[in-house]
């Protein structure tokens, strides 16, 4: 009846995945009470779950990833605690407990916090900066993010219900063939992985097509801000990438499944092909979480700086450059594998080349400051620590791409050190600054600026402090996964990781606490013009948190920094005293698609996973008969009247004429 | 296991790289960290002194400048992984004195088995070369995927069941080192440490002839001890076939059983499951 299911899949004998798993569930419940008792539940239904605008499915997606940043980084001081205690001992938590443990963090530290942060800036803000009402398939879009959560959400039974995979979080055949591994672990990564892994190839059509096809008048691609450019790079990589991810994954289900051998050690199969395919996969990755980042770096830069983006014409040029290289490069992952001299120097030197326009991007980030007026907001602060910390890491990606190098540092904690410098330092900053930079027009009101300094400060010098002594512990000889060790020189390195692991603690300690105190503020930190930090682009040109329809009339787009000409050549048609031409706008209706589909595709997931084989034709049965009924639906749109578009659009007017007149700056 | 002090060429030399790519680097990367931090310093908005330039984005020249640094340090480096990857493959032979030393490398679940097929040795988890002599492995795995790494010789690399890598070092300083898996393969990878002892040549006849002991290594010896366990005793074997390794590597001997979980929470779920 319930396939592999029972009662001794629930670890009752391992204390901290159940009080965890129980404290989350509490937790969960306890929100979802006050949501029913204060009667909040149809304005979270109707506004909220069924929401296809692409201001709320980008806000879903970033608290999406803030919680799950809260469950990766858990595991993160974890592991830190273990290693700085495991010298000569145990430490406290067993091999089968801390396996699990590194493979969920860099599972969902890449998929379910690093993608959900940067498709969920995308969503929120491209489509405003390109001046149009949505983005291409706004249902589809909720699609993608819910099926993104159902990714997240089976992740996260896996804790109380069976266990995760303890392979890493690329499960290298065949220690991941059922041979090896016979348990639930890797099902629940690779039916996790294969449905949010849909979620994120939708949400990649939808913004290339997007970018590529609902931009404003006026709105060339050479006028495109820079974050569109790398939205668009990123998608189509996304586009590229993923299909192979969701192959290889499958390829390995058959093999788990259904007895095939592409990767077993027997009968033929072969786990160099699996390497082969997966980081054909995950080198594009890298860049799909990065160029985002390099985007939101580009807009912060330039409107702190006071100036227009220095070289943009290189800057577009690099970014695409990047988007097509990081194809060619993937084998760099194995050079320790025994291809031959030639195929490793080919790679080798493929990789650095890519290091020549991210080379340049930080050139052109460089002389954008150059002649500006720079104001330390907290995003541009996120963004110097980028730069500089960002450098290190390309040096020291550019070291292992050297192959010989390569030979002493592979799989080492310095390649530790190394992606977590390049991702912490450039994707996870890159998205505080996004998050930062973006919340006013999100909410309407802007983060408290000092707590945000001080999560700043913990976050930099933490993510130092964490990380340097991994570089030096990888010039010892340490290999990434150790559970113990009986090295004493690695010691006094570890006890001081896990210093920096505490200081990273503090500052997501101080960023909680930022929003919560921006929340009770909100009032005194109200942003009533749209445009708190004098921006460039087009969404500091309308309200914020902007209209369902984000414009009341498309704007029209005469030049590069489209809002920035209209405000500094005085052409301000919002504080012209001719009223627009108003006119009634239609917009997509709410739909429950999405939340139903992951519905159905949580419950075929997690049949699969345990051999429940009814529930997953019903999970299908469900899932298909969603389709139909969203297939056959008969109105798809609303109207909203001219008189309530004006109303809307009047109020922001007030507000920015009332700002204008008081800063004397008409 | 301190890379940056190598006992033998391949790690020297894979060292030499490091440091001078590294050298290579900083060159640009510290004067743009400097200039990161100056830029961002002068022209705060509270500096009067600092020339405003609002509308200043772009020029030809520096253009050049910033598309030329990054690519001639590459050039450079470029030239440096190209020879490198050429000079110090892990299949090319390395000089020495003496006669090469064959050492078949077998990673099973949690230890190494160390081959020496022309002595009719083989030993666990303790490797034992003589100084000088070029040392010639050839590696392959009982089952899931490891790493061979003895990082003060210098490169790593895999071993993958029913495969064969190769692998050539020389060890130049009589004295212990450690080695150990650079590869995750299972809960007991971190007990994948091994010794390794470089003696002198005069002496490594006599560790063989003490190493020959009565425990014969054979095809169902070595299944028996490609069984998942932790080993901490360092058993030795005289060694009856020497075609051995051969078999295990072309899969003759079928892949080993292991590794599997080893608590025992998790073995009762397990058996549970299998109850379907």
């Amino acid at each position: 009846m319930f396939g592999k299911l029972s009662w001794s899949a629930i670890p009752f004998d391992q204390p901290i995945p159940l009080v965890a798993g129980a404290v989350v569930l509490v937790a969960i419940l306890a929100v979802l009470a006050w949501v029913v008792i204060k009667g909040h539940l149809p304005y979270l239904w109707s506004e909220w779950i069924t929401s296809v605008d692409h201001k709320r499915i980008g806000v879903m997606y970033t608290l999406l990833a803030l919680v799950m940043l809260l469950r990766g980084f858990s595991d993160a001081i974890m592991m830190r605690g273990q290693q700085a205690v495991a010298y000569h001992s145990q430490g406290y938590l067993p091999p089968e407990h801390y396996n699990q443990i590194f493979s969920a963090h860099g599972t969902i530290m890449i998929f379910f916090v690093a993608m959900p942060f940067v498709i969920g800036l995308m969503n929120l803000v491209v489509p405003l900066q390109l001046g149009v009402r949505d983005v291409a398939f706004p249902t589809l879009n909720s699609v993608g993010f819910w099926l993104t959560a159902t990714g997240a959400l089976l992740v996260n039974i896996s804790l109380v219900v069976g266990e995760f995979a303890r392979t890493g979080w690329l499960p290298y055949p065949p220690l991941s063939e059922l041979t090896y591994s016979p348990g639930v672990g890797v099902d629940y990564y690779l039916w996790s992985l294969e449905i949010s892994g849909i979620g994120t190839l939708v949400a990649g059509i939808n913004l290339v097509t997007t970018v590529l096809k609902l931009r404003t008048r006026g709105m060339t691609y050479m006028r495109m801000p820079m974050f569109c450019w790398t939205t668009l790079a990123s998608n189509l990589l996304i586009v590229a990438a993923f299909p192979i991810l969701t192959a290889t994954l499958a390829m390995l289900i058959l093999d788990r499944y259904f007895g095939f051998h592409f990767f077993t050690n027997e009968a033929g199969g072969n786990v160099m092909m699996f390497m082969n395919l997966i980081w054909a996969w995950g080198h594009p990755e890298v860049y799909i979480l990065v160029l985002p980042a390099f985007g939101i770096f580009s807009e912060v830069v330039a409107t702190f700086s006071g100036k227009p983006l220095f070289g943009y014409r290189s800057m577009v040029l690099a970014t695409m450059a990047i988007c097509v290289i990081s194809f060619m490069v993937w084998l760099h992952h194995f050079f320790t594998m025994g291809a031959g001299p030639n195929v490793n120097a080919i790679f080798g030197i493929a990789s650095m080349v890519i290091a020549v326009p991210t080379g340049v991007k930080i050139y052109n980030w460089l002389f954008t400051m150059y002649g500006g007026r720079i104001r330390f907001t907290t995003p541009m602060l996120w963004s110097i620590g980028f730069m500089v910390t960002f450098i290190l890491g390309g040096l020291t990606g550019v070291l292992v791409a050297v192959p010989p190098a390569d030979f002493l540092l592979h799989n080492s904690l310095f390649l530790v050190a190394h992606f977590h410098n390049v991702i912490i330092g450039g994707v996870l900053f890159g998205a505080f600054a996004g998050y930062t930079y973006w919340f006013p027009k999100a909410f309407g009101f802007r983060l408290q600026e000092g707590l945000g300094k001080a999560a700043f400060w913990f976050w930099l010098i933490g993510f130092y402090v964490a990380f340097m002594p991994l570089y030096a512990v990888g010039f010892l000889g340490m290999t990434r996964r150790m559970q113990h060790y009986d090295v004493a020189e690695w010691r006094p390195w570890l006890l001081v990781a896990g210093g920096g692991a505490v200081l990273i603690l503090i500052g997501i300690i101080f960023q909680i606490a930022q929003l919560v105190v921006s929340i009770r503020h909100r009032e005194e930190l109200r942003d009533r013009t749209g445009d708190p930090w004098d921006g460039r682009s087009l969404e500091w040109a309308t309200a914020s948190p902007p209209p369902v329809f984000n414009f009341a009339i498309p704007p029209d787009v005469r030049g590069e920094g489209a809002y920035w000409e209209q405000k500094s050549r005085a052409e301000r048609p919002y504080l012209a005293t001719a009223e627009p031409d108003y006119q009634d706008i239609e917009m997509p209706r709410n739909s429950p698609t999405g939340f139903v589909c992951a519905f159905f595709a949580t419950v075929t997931g997690f049949a699969l996973i345990w051999h429940i084989w009814w529930m997953v034709a019903a999970g299908l049965i469900g899932a298909f008969a969603t389709f139909v009924v969203f297939a056959w639906r008969d109105h798809d749109e609303y109207v909203i009247p001219a008189e309530e578009v004006a109303r809307i659009d009047r109020a922001n007017l007030a507000e920015r004429r009332a700002l204008a007149g008081l800063a004397g700056r008409a | 296991m301190n890379i940056l002090d190598p006992q033998g060429p391949i790690g020297a030399a894979d060292k030499t790289i490091l440091i001078d790519s590294i050298a290579i680097m900083l060159a640009i990367v510290l004067p743009t960290i400097v200039a990161i931090f100056a830029f961002a310093f002068w022209f705060r908005q509270s500096n009067p002194r600092a020339h405003y330039r609002p509308d200043w984005a772009h020029s030809g020249r520096i253009e050049l400048v910033v598309w030329s640094i990054p690519a001639l340090t590459v050039i450079l480096l470029g030239g440096v992984a190209w020879i490198g990857a050429h000079l110090l493959d892990p299949a090319a032979p390395v000089e020495g004195t003496g006669s090469p030393v064959r050492i078949q490398v077998v990673s099973l679940d949690w230890k190494w088995l160390f081959i020496y097929p022309d002595q009719r040795v083989a030993t666990v988890n303790t490797l034992t070369v003589p100084v000088g002599a070029p040392l010639q492995f050839e590696l392959t795995s009982a089952s899931v995927m490891n790493a061979f790494y003895v990082p003060q010789l210098g490169s790593m690399i895999y071993t993958m069941n029913g495969m064969v890598t190769r692998l050539n070092l020389r060890a130049d300083q009589e004295g212990d080192l450690q080695g150990l898996s650079a590869h995750f393969s299972g809960d007991g990878f971190p007990d994948m440490l091994f010794d390794v002892h470089v003696i002198s040549p005069l002496a490594f006849p006599d560790w063989v002839k003490t190493t020959r002991s009565d425990q014969v290594l054979n095809a169902e010896s070595y299944q028996e001890l490609a069984r998942q366990s932790v080993e901490k005793s360092r058993p030795t074997f005289r060694l009856d076939d020497p075609g051995l390794f051969g078999a295990i590597a072309t899969q003759k001997i079928p892949p080993a059983p292991g590794p599997k979980i080893t608590s025992e929470g998790a073995q009762s779920y397990l058996g549970a499951s299998d109850v379907r």
